[in-house]
């Protein structure tokens, strides 16, 4: 199919011919890179990508409910909360998308949906600040989402034995911990096989729920 | 290495949106903040579109659209998720939804729905992606 675009329209931004999906993209599966704030995640989904990695946004207001308000005086100011993503194509069918979500808690109700169904999660840490990351890996627990944990290698941060981490981290035994420099992408890609090597194992001990 | 968490059990239904820990930091005392998505995100046609469903133009902009309408036929001659969509036109997931919504219903575009986590799934799948990966 082809709809002649007309030279007359204003140029909107757009995918970059090299950019374009095939007529044949069926289906598309997401993974998402989580983790606390500055951990790595944008520059995580840029490393791997195949587009320039884009920004989706949702908006929600934050409504004060006075007891004492008049009708319509309520406050509203409006909060944006942006989401990088990136693509994979797998095969001329199936294409991969990676987001990088948010680390503040108190905004993931809007993208139930997203962790939902996404096939599984890479949870960044830093350990100079592990704890900026617990609050997402519980939100994954509640939900089911299966995960693994990468440790982002800054250069200046604390080198620990993965057992010890695990310990930190209070993970079951199966959950990998591997390390990642996320600036390079064999790296990501490497740690995004490993999530895929672990869900494949779940699948097969039929351990996905 | 101090910090030592606590790992969570799954829940067994999803919960509803959680209060804002910290919301209730510029209310007066007794006075609920709550947070919720501007344009609804529990509303029944949109619920059925993903950040990753893929959309295809059906046919060229009809006169009548109008210029957004006309925006996503252009950009989606070759499929394109709705998270491209919206980052492309600077529209707001729940807009960008809702967007879609009027265009399938005009039978302008066609969705092909992502596939999702499921309770049985599909190795094939996840050896797919994992080839797929190893030749990045
Ligand atoms: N030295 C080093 N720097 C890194 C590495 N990964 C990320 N950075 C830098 O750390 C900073 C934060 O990385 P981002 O990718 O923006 O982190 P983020 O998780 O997306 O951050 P937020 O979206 O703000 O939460 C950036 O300046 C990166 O260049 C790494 O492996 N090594
Ligand atoms: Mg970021």
């Amino acid at each position: 199919m082809d709809f002649n675009a007309s030279d007359a329209v204003p140029a909107i931004p757009g995918p970059r011919t090299e950019e374009r999906l095939p007529q044949t993209a069926q289906a598309a599966v997401k993974i998402v890179i989580v983790g606390g704030f500055g951990v790595g995640k944008t520059t995580m989904v840029g490393s791997v990508s195949e587009i320039r990695p884009l920004t989706t946004e949702e908006t929600m207001t934050q409504a004060g409910i006075g007891i004492d308000d008049n009708y319509g005086s309520e406050t509203k100011t409006a909060t944006t909360v942006a989401m990088d993503f990136g693509r994979i194509s797998i095969t001329e069918k199936l294409v991969l998308y990676l987001f990088g979500t948010p680390g503040q808690e108190r905004f993931w109700f809007l993208w139930n949906r997203l962790f939902e169904g996404a096939l599984g999660a890479v949870v960044l840490v830093d350990t100079r600040r592990l704890d900026v990351s617990f609050d997402v890996m519980g939100r994954l627990e509640e939900r089911g989402v299966p995960f693994i944990v990468a440790v982002n290698s800054f250069p200046d941060a604390p080198r620990h034995p993965v057992e010890e981490l695990r310990g930190a981290l209070d993970l079951a035994p199966e959950i990998p911990i591997v390390e990642c420099d996320v600036r390079r992408r064999a790296s990501s890609r490497d740690t995004l096989l490993t999530l895929m090597h672990f869900l494949h194992s779940l699948a097969r001990s039929g351990a996905l729920t | 290495m101090t910090p030592r968490r606590k790992r969570r059990l799954p829940q067994e239904a999803p919960s509803p949106p959680p209060l804002a820990p910290d919301a209730g930091e510029e209310a007066e005392a007794g006075s609920p903040e709550r947070l919720y998505a501007v344009t609804g995100l529990h509303d029944g046609g949109r619920a059925q579109l993903d950040l990753v469903t893929l959309i295809v133009a059906r046919s060229a902009p009809p006169p009548s659209g109008t210029p957004e309408q006309a925006a996503v036929l252009r950009l989606c001659s070759a499929p394109l998720s709705v998270a491209e969509l919206s980052a492309y036109l600077d529209l707001p997931f729940s807009a960008m939804t809702a967007l879609i919504t009027e265009l399938i219903g005009a039978d302008l575009v066609q969705a092909r729905a992502p596939i999702v986590r499921q309770a049985l799934p599909d190795r094939t799948l996840l050896e797919a992606v994992m080839h797929g990966l190893q030749r990045l």
